[in-house]
């Protein structure tokens, strides 16, 4: 997105970006940097995507058609990585970088420098990544999750480079994680105090402690793999006295929180996208702030809930059952909230508010379907089946992929200064939207039917829905290439955007003129509320 | 108001419970009610949970919906005030809340149940390897190997393919019917998983260490499932199936298995004596390369480069015989060459590796035979 | 507040830099383990160093030139210190928490006790105790013959370390107060305890290997022993190399009795790090 180099409002001549491409490889600024993070998260979503299509056409019939049973698990287990690390945190990330510093009154990311860092250490980690899939012996082939000893005995050699991309990305997650600390709680216009911050901002900083608390966490468990590959030691292996589960308690205590923080920015974005489309205050936004952190101080507690048939001893796996189940509530209240926000609003239904709408119902959806494998008896059938893929593609998909899609929708305005094509727009989330479920529900059928997960060939009794989730995959897909074309279309030819294109937005951001200025608040703003 | 949207939840609430059980009525897409008690306690909770959370959405979404449709801007609808109100809050926060006691309540009973391993009337020993189960009848002293027997052109769409396609063994894993059975499931390289959906028993298996779990099959009957764990390449064809006998059923089957390997006992002792000669081991030995060897080093002996090594003018498999007897025998521990003493006869053992010899060019004219690996069994 | 003054840096080629460094250091030493060739580690290295002089020297030219010095500016340093700290401390958590498991979980149920002792039939020889010495399956892991005495090398470090960081914070006041000579000679005791911790830790090492049978693949005590104190003393490593720069820095006349965040973030590192060791006596040593 070609921001502000035209019609820039800036007046600060010599803080205006820079001309070619140091623009953007030198760059301190936090929009410059925000769109680079989301131009590579899309580019990684598409690649991702991809190997979605090539899982998704092995598996249209049963039998082996297109690749070979090794070739399919690298897929499997690149398509998840490449979502959750390549996809969704970053396009995170991308928003934070835009949007924070807009919304508190800042004139830019605490840390600049250290901020362009997070993002340009992303394209060599996933370079080094993507490179594994040409290597002696191919690339990850255990499952994004690498459980040990399968990632680590029995695993290709490309393994160790893996270990180091796997590495880069933490240390850029966490200085992105750093920076975002430090602008919000140093950076905020005079008057916001910390009750007063936008809803996103606060997810973000909750989102950005998990980060910290979290990362480290999978940094040191691949060091121990590496350390087992290479250096003898025995950390996930019996023979030496230690377990191949410790590895799974030490994956999943970073791996739970990691789906939280693939969420709660997401919560942020609807709660901004609700209120303004319904042209009502969001309600209850202490109670939304309260919940939030509930969520990512319980997320810390209920990590084995991914392990429940691994032979925990009893009272563990009730207490992780019971915690887990704790979830529901404060996720409850944001739902209600956003229910009770529509309630009696004055609503229109323009493309980020369906995206919204879309979000609220098919992410508590995902939810329910997270609250049944909850339940440990009833996860001994659940697990590691196509009822769990179901589960989080309804979290993910609909939920972190439609809310950032959504927020797309909604800030392109501000980013660029010219609207999106509204029937596009609308197109694109019906496109999305049956796309989406026609992929996704029947996999909660098959999978209580008992068809297991990460397998490239199946059982005959699954084939039909096998061949609707198929189909409604490349329809999805589809759509998300048209998605691209709607957002080339906006910042080349759309119409021109007011400083607020939106009736009921509220928030600093729609304060700047659109697209906004290179530096947004050079001189802090008088805070309101 | 209130009353207008529980109308519209119920109204919709009529459509999806015409719906979904219709669906799951048909027990292929809903989960099986099996037939253990076990099971049926499973089936049941996923029931309740299922329902409380369609009613949960049904009002929710009900509301939601109705705002939508009645608050809209077009329909001139003028935005309210009112942003806050504690008291709904803590409703909010309260009600869900008794609806998860009242969901964990049955969970916890049905999950002190299935962790009651005590008092088994039989124990049965199960190791997962890449890519087959063994077990092993701890009081009975029999034990084998289960591989999937679908054939691999039907996999590779060469063939029609059969009903139970990719569900099906060699040899099932046989039990009685009404005697608590408990498995001690284990693996001997990467972790695995022993499912079977009808007995509601899903146990990993974990390299080293052993978890228990158990059950009480109600009904005879063949019972499928399928390995739950991400294991390597071949993890979506190691299936499961259980028979369940009645008691004497599984006596004789027992009595039998025993009489089996007292002749295999004896066969193996007469073709250890027996003369081999080089052709009849190379036919047996690639007999056996295709059903054990091959899904790692490949039909072609080319292995996956990186993966598993070829044995196509390897040094093992052309160089001194003594070692590659002793890899085959004992595996190379800490990777996925198994130690195949145990598995295979000395028959089988002597052809492969004669096969293996002496295939893909490999020419090495060697012939191994039984005796060869008896005397080094019996130097152990 | 001043928020009018708030410093960002212009355009800077240090972070694009510092990715490629990442990536040769990251795929180099992946490379250097798998092939045996340490080329692009030796590029990485040398680009990590090349880095670190010029962008920390960008930062101390800044800083000397006042355009820091502004306490919101000052702030966010505090706070990208603290919380990069605090990332580190989740880092060395992992290994602590799997240091627990191993003891509290694994090794008694591999030798029949606990929740899944039934375990142990697979290992019928395993006997549990801390410190493993014969591992279940000593043929692949040779358990140590013995393992360090926590009341010789050990204590003696945890003098040494415990000491630095008092002299340490003797510098620190000194320098509140003005007193640089003062500051300079504690700053130098400070820089020898830490490399006397290094010295003694690197022949306990020596000791470790060639005398009593303690490697990294003795089982899983030595693999949590040499793991654990292996990556503290790479921190202390650290730590002393930037204690190093600070000396130097101070004998340049840098740092003002009233600002100094370079100091105290080395400070603050230094304590991190000895605590860290703290742990280390008792949970790896002692008990
Ligand atoms: C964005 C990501 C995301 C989110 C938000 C969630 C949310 C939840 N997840 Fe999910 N989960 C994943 C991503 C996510 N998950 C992924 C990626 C995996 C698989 C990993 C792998 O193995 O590869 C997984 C797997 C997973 C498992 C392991 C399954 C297995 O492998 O056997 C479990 C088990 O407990 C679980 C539970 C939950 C629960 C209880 C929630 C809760 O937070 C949901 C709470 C929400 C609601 C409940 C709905 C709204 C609430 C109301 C309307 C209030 C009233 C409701 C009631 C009282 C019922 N998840
Ligand atoms: C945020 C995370 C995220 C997202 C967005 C997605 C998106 C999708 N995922 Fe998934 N997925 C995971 C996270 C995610 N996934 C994870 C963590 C796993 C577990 C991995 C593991 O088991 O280890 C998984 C596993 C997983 C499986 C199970 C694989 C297995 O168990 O073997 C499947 C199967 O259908 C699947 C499908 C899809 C599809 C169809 C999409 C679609 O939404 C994708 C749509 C996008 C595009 C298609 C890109 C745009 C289009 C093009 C580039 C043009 C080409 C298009 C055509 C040819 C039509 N995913
Ligand atoms: Cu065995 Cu999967
Ligand atoms: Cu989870």
């Amino acid at each position: 997105m070609d921001v502000a180099s035209e019609h820039s409002t800036d007046h600060d001549a010599h803080h205006g970006p820079a001309k070619g491409f140091t623009r953007w490889v030198y760059t301190t600024n936090h929009k410059d940097i925000g769109t680079m993070y989301l131009w590579l998260a899309f580019a990684m979503f598409l690649i991702g995507g991809s190997m979605a299509m090539v899982i998704r056409a092995e598996l249209f019939q049963p039998g082996l058609q297109l690749v070979q049973p090794g070739f399919f698990n690298q897929m499997t287990t690149m398509h998840g990585l490449i979502m959750v690390f390549g996809a969704v945190m970053p396009a995170f990330v991308g928003l934070a970088n835009w949007l924070i510093p807009m919304m508190i009154g800042a004139p830019d990311m605490a840390l600049p420098r250290m901020n362009n860092l997070s993002f340009w250490i992303l394209p060599f980690a996933f370079g080094l990544l993507l490179l594994t899939l040409f290597m002696d012996g191919g690339g990850p082939n255990f499952g994004w999750t690498f459980y040990a000893p399968l990632s680590t005995q029995y695993a290709p050699p490309s393994v160790t480079f893996f270990i180091f991309s796997i590495h880069l990305m933490g240390l850029s997650s966490i200085m992105g994680a750093i920076n975002v600390i430090a602008t919000i709680i140093n950076m905020r216009a005079p008057g916001m105090t910390l009750m007063k911050m936008p809803l996103f901002v606060w997810t973000w900083l909750i989102t950005a402690f998990l980060l910290l608390a979290a990362m480290p966490v999978l940094a040191g468990v691949v060091t121990m793999m590496l350390m087992d590959i290479n250096f003898g030691t025995s950390y996930f292996s019996a023979a030496g006295g230690g377990d191949p589960v410790l590895f799974q308690h030490l994956f999943w205590f970073f791996g739970h929180p990691e789906v939280y923080i693939m969420i709660l920015p997401a919560f942020g974005i609807i709660s901004h996208i609700v209120p303004a489309f319904s042209r009502k205050r969001l309600f209850g936004y202490s109670s939304m702030v309260y919940a939030t952190a509930s969520i990512a101080i319980l997320s810390f507690m209920v990590w084995a809930h991914h392990m429940f048939t691994v032979g925990l001893p009893l009272a563990g796996e009730l207490f992780f059952m019971y915690a887990t189940m704790m979830i529901a509530v404060p996720t409850g209240v944001k739902v209600f909230n956003w229910i009770s926000t529509m309630f009696r609003g004055s609503l229109t239904l323009e493309t980020p508010m369906l995206f919204a709408i879309a979000f609220i119902v098919l992410f508590t959806i995902g939810g329910f379907s997270g609250l049944m494998l909850a339940i440990s008896p009833a996860d001994f059938q659940y697990q590691d089946t196509y009822f769990v893929v179901a589960h989080f593609h309804y979290v993910l998909v609909p939920g972190a992929i439609f809310s950032i899609i959504a927020a797309a929708y909604f800030w392109l305005p501000k980013w660029c200064g010219r609207m999106y094509d509204e029937k596009l727009g609308k197109i694109h989330f019906w496109w999305s939207f049956v796309g989406l479920n026609l992929t996704f529900f029947p996999m909660h059928f098959v999978g209580l039917a008992g068809m297991p997960r990460r397998i490239p060939d199946y059982a005959l009794q699954f084939a039909d829905f096998n061949m609707i989730s198929s189909i409604g995959a490349f329809i999805f897909g589809t759509a998300q290439l048209f998605f691209l074309y709607i957002v080339v279309k906006c910042i080349l030819t759309g119409e021109k955007a007011p400083a607020c294109p939106w009736e009921g937005a509220e928030g600093l951001e729609w304060t700047l003129p659109s697209p906004a200025p290179y530096h947004s608040f050079t001189v802090p703003p008088k805070f309101e509320d | 108001m209130v009353e207008l949207n529980l109308t519209k939840g119920y109204w919709l609430f009529i459509a999806l419970y015409l719906v979904v059980p219709q669906v799951s009525a048909d027990l292929k897409y809903n989960m099986p009610v099996g037939v253990t008690e076990v099971s049926h306690a499973v089936h049941s909770l996923h029931m309740t949970i299922f329902w409380i959370c369609v009613a949960i959405a049904v009002i929710v979404f009900g509301v939601m919906f109705w705002s939508i449709f009645h608050h809209r801007k077009s329909r001139g609808a003028k935005a309210a005030q009112f942003h806050e109100n504690t008291l709904v809050e803590i409703i909010w926060t309260l009600i869900p809340l008794v609806i998860l006691v009242a969901m964990a309540v049955p969970a916890t009973a049905t999950l002190i149940k299935m962790y009651d391993t005590s008092d088994a009337d039989v124990d049965i020993q199960i190791t997962g390897y890449q890519w087959k189960w063994h077990y092993k009848y701890v009081n009975d002293d029999i034990e084998f190997f289960s591989t999937l027997s679908t054939p691999a052109d039907q996999i590779k769409n060469e063939a029609p393919k059969d009903t139970n396609y990719l569900l099906e063994v060699d040899q099932p894993l046989v039990l009685p019917v009404g005697k608590k059975v408990r498995f001690l499931v284990t693996s001997n390289d990467v972790i695995h998983s022993w499912w079977v959906p009808d007995l509601a028993v899903k146990r990993d298996a974990i390299p080293g260490f052993i978890n228990e779990a158990w059950t009480k099959i109600e009904r005879s009957g063949t019972y499928r499932g399928q390995c739950a764990e991400l294991c390597g390449k071949d993890h979506g064809f190691m299936p499961i199936v259980v028979e369940a006998k009645s008691e004497q059923e599984y006596s004789a089957w027992v009595a039998n298995k025993q009489a089996e390997k007292e002749a295999a006992k004896q066969a193996a002792a007469a073709s250890a004596t027996k003369e081999w000669s080089h052709d009849e081991l190379m036919a047996e030995g690639e007999k056996v390369y295709a059903r054990i060897c091959a899904a790692c080093h490949q039909p072609t002996g080319m292995g996956i480069p990186s993966v598993f090594p070829a044995l196509k003018g390897s040094p093992v498999a052309t160089g001194n015989v003594q070692e590659h007897i002793n890899i085959v025998l004992h595996g190379r521990p800490g990777t996925a060459m198994q130690a195949f003493a145990q598995q295979l006869s000395t028959t089988e053992l002597a052809a492969v590796i004669t096969y293996e010899r002496n295939a893909w060019d490999n020419n090495t004219g060697d012939t191994v035979l039984p005796q060869a690996i008896q005397a080094v069994l019996d130097k152990q | 507040m001043n928020h009018q003054h708030y410093y960002v840096p212009e355009q800077s080629h240090w972070p694009i830099v510092a990715a490629f460094a990442l990536f040769f250091l990251a795929a180099g030493t992946a490379h250097t383990i798998i092939h045996g060739q340490p080329l692009l580690l030796i590029i990485g290295l040398g680009a990590i160093a090349y880095l670190f002089v010029g962008w920390f020297g960008e930062v101390i030219r800044e800083n000397q030139a006042g355009l820091l010095d502004n306490d919101q500016v000052d702030r966010s340093f505090r706070l990208g210190m603290g919380w990069f700290i605090f990332s580190e401390v989740m880092f060395f958590a992992a290994f602590f928490g799997a240091l627990f498991y191993i003891r509290h979980f694994s090794v008694p149920w591999l030798a029949g006790e606990g929740a899944k002792g039934i375990s142990h039939m697979l290992w019928p020889a395993f006997e549990a105790s801390w410190p493993v010495m014969s591992p279940p399956d000593s043929a692949r892991f040779p358990g140590p013959e013995e393992t360090v005495d926590p009341w010789h090398l050990p204590f003696i470090n945890t003098l040494l370390l415990v000491s630095s960081s008092i002299t340490l914070t003797i510098a620190h006041h000194a320098l509140k107060k003005g007193h640089r000579a003062v500051v300079i000679a504690w700053m130098f005791v400070t820089v020898a305890l830490g490399v006397s911790f290094l010295v003694v830790q690197g022949y306990e090492y020596h000791e470790a290997y060639t005398q009593m049978g303690l490697t990294l693949h003795a089982g899983v005590y030595g693999a949590t022993f040499f793991i654990l104190t292996g990556f503290h003393g790479m921190h202390v490593t650290l730590g002393t190399i930037i204690l190093i720069v600070m000396l130097s820095r101070i004998l340049r006349g840098h740092f003002s009795a009233r600002r100094h965040f370079g100091f105290e973030a080395s400070a603050w590192y230094w304590h991190f790090v000895d605590v860290v060791w703290l742990g280390l006596f008792i949970f790896v040593y002692v008990l």
